[in-house]
């Protein structure tokens, strides 16, 4: 592989990095606000993956158009999602969410499995490449990678400079306090698990607009999403994004220097180390 | 001595025996198949809960220990040809000492943050049994039809690993009943309820919590060799399959987490269900979906399991329910 090879690769791993990245950003978002490890998330990767297909096949509608609708539906999902199975145990013990959202992800991957079975689909929508000097991109991942980075500035500016988002920092910051200050705090729960949900289903929805895709796949974004969250810093949505650019570009890079069976192996012995060495992630306080 | 008149050890014994003799008596092959199903899951769930029940650790990719297990008797098996007794105990062997190696670096780690890094070691060694060429890479290990022949013929080898893991599953009722009447098994649930109060009462914590990780991950590494040896073949998927070892956390849970008796029950009553579900016409297609919102449905409002919610209920069978 030559030069231009390699800054492909790395230019590849760069752009579906900020896709694992917002991702991610959903799990550690719940994370942050509820101490909750959403076993979940990958089956709404996988809905939002279906959420485009169905848009686009059924209905013919321009798929980063009906983003915006499986947003506004993964948005929904999770309100739902949150007020029946997770509001009743989201003070209870790990086990009791861990188990609670596992189970939330039984019912939609066995649901989809009936109603989709397995079989791999396509969303057969292409934008032609993009050819810059030695680089050659598909247009598919250079605006999936804009939308996520558009959908990341949104959230940014959601939580920092409107009043709700103020509400969803406070009570991942104090929920006790929060609710002293005469914040509703169950909406607030239920609403960022809305948001962390969203962005699943926006970065599914992003990833079958260039991956061929089943109602399973959800699950390998899922343990890659761990991956970047505890890369980041548990409930550090920032350090999620860095994550996901650090996994994309290993992923990248690897296959380089190693067969490409070996960078799950390398993935998750960092994601155990980091585990040990640096638990808030690496750009976390130390404690 | 008085430990061996308490009737819920009995009861629990006298329950795993009766479902292990059923296929014995008939001499019934599809009866056997079933119930090692549900024998395996006996083993499985009743030791993931010495480290779940009683010491309040979360698991979840305890599997590993059932596939490590799996691979190292099945390539003594195939490699050097060692019998099947041999190859039981080094797959119990090397998974007590993966978890000893393990739990002093990963037991330090606390609630979430340990359940993640049980699902990342599995995953790691999934991935990284996938290239390891001694151990047949993607494919597996497979065995041949003449390791078999020492055993009488498959068919006798087939009652043989039944009559182990029978075995095994009564062995696992004692051990758990003994832990939890120890001053052990008293320092692990000191552990579960407040792990610096019970450091600061005289527990140590490090060791004892590296001993719990260890007594639950032996026999599953013993009962993976049973099975791939049984199945003739072993896979990275299959080995360190994540569902799998969350199933198992189900039926825990189901049966009552901490308790001798749950998790028993909740291994058969799981199985029992799955069965019945995958054959039932109506709900053979979203079997998965019913046990989801079962499970959801015990998480939500019998948290406890079954044999908690009867202790937690009448306070009279508590003496007798270990």
């Amino acid at each position: 592989m030559g030069n231009s090879g390699l800054i492909t690769s790395l230019v590849d791993g760069v752009l579906i990095g900020v896709i694992y990245g917002l991702a991610a950003m959903g799990m550690t978002l719940i994370w942050g606000v509820m101490s909750v490890i959403n076993l979940a998330h990958g089956s709404v990767i996988a809905l939002g993956m279906f959420g485009i297909y169905l848009l686009f096949t059924s209905l013919g509608l321009n798929p980063y158009l009906a983003l915006i609708l499986v947003a506004i539906l993964g948005l929904l999902l999770g309100v739902i999602i949150y007020s029946i199975a997770i509001h009743r145990v989201v003070n209870a013990s790990h086990l009791s969410t861990l188990l609670a959202t596992f189970s939330v992800n039984m019912i939609v991957i066995g649901l989809g499995t009936a109603i989709f079975s397995t079989s791999p689909r396509n969303v057969n929508y292409s934008l032609g490449n993009l050819t810059l000097g030695p680089v050659t991109l598909l247009n598919a991942r250079l605006v999936a990678a804009l939308a996520a980075v558009l959908v990341t500035s949104a959230l940014y500016l959601f939580l920092y400079r409107t009043r709700l988002g103020k509400y969803v920092r406070a009570v991942a910051n104090n929920r006790a306090a929060a609710e002293l200050m005469g914040i509703p705090s169950a909406q607030i729960l239920a609403l960022s698990f809305g948001l962390g949900t969203m962005l699943a289903a926006i970065a599914g929805g992003l990833i079958a607009t260039f991956f061929p895709f089943t109602i399973l796949s959800g699950g390998v974004y899922e343990l890659k999403s761990f991956v970047i969250v505890v890369l980041g810093g548990l409930g550090n949505p920032l350090g999620a994004l860095a994550g996901g650019l650090i996994l994309g570009m290993l992923e990248s890079i690897i296959p380089i220097f190693l067969p490409n069976t070996w960078v799950p192996v390398l993935e998750f012995l960092l994601f155990v180390l980091i585990l040990l060495v640096r638990p808030s992630g690496l750009f976390g306080v130390k404690k | 001595m008085k430990n061996w008149l308490n009737p819920g050890l009995w009861f629990t014994l006298l329950l795993i025996a009766l479902l292990g003799i059923w296929p014995i008596l008939g001499q019934n092959a599809a009866a056997r198949e079933v119930i090692f199903t549900v024998l395996l899951s006996v083993v499985f769930a009743s030791s993931l809960n010495i480290l779940l029940g009683y010491t309040g650790y979360v698991s979840f990719g305890h599997i590993v220990f059932y596939g490590l297990g799996g691979y190292i008797g099945m390539f003594l098996i195939e490699r050097y040809n060692v019998s099947l007794w041999i190859a039981t105990l080094a797959g119990g062997a090397a998974a007590a000492l993966l978890a000893f190696l393990l739990g002093k670096a990963i037991l330090r780690l606390r609630g979430a943050y340990f359940a993640l890094a049980t699902i990342g070691i599995n995953e790691a060694m999934r991935a990284f049994v996938n290239n390891f060429a001694p151990f047949g890479g993607p494919t597996g290990i497979e065995l041949k039809f003449q390791v078999y022949k020492a055993y009488g013929g498959a068919a006798q080898a087939l009652w043989l690993t039944y009559y182990t893991i029978f075995a095994l599953a009564i062995l696992v009722v004692l051990v758990s009943f003994f832990i939890k009447q120890s001053k052990f098994g008293l320092s692990l649930m000191a552990i579960r309820e407040d792990e610096d109060t019970a450091e600061v009462m005289g527990v140590v914590t490090p060791n004892a919590k590296t001993w719990a990780y260890v007594l639950s991950a032996i026999l599953p590494g013993m009962v993976g060799v049973l099975f791939f040896f049984k199945n003739g073949n072993v896979e990275p998927g299959d080995a360190f399959r994540l569902h799998f070892s969350i199933e198992n956390l189900v039926m825990v849970m189901l049966g009552g987490q901490g308790t001798v008796l749950g998790p028993v029950l909740g291994a058969v009553g799981y199985q029992r269900l799955r069965g019945f579900l995958l054959t039932n016409p109506v709900f053979k297609n979203i079997q998965l979906s019913v046990a989801g919102a079962l499970l959801l449905l015990i998480v939500l409002f019998i948290p406890a399991g079954a044999v908690g919610w009867l202790r937690n209920r009448l306070p009279r069978l508590r003496k007798v329910l270990p």
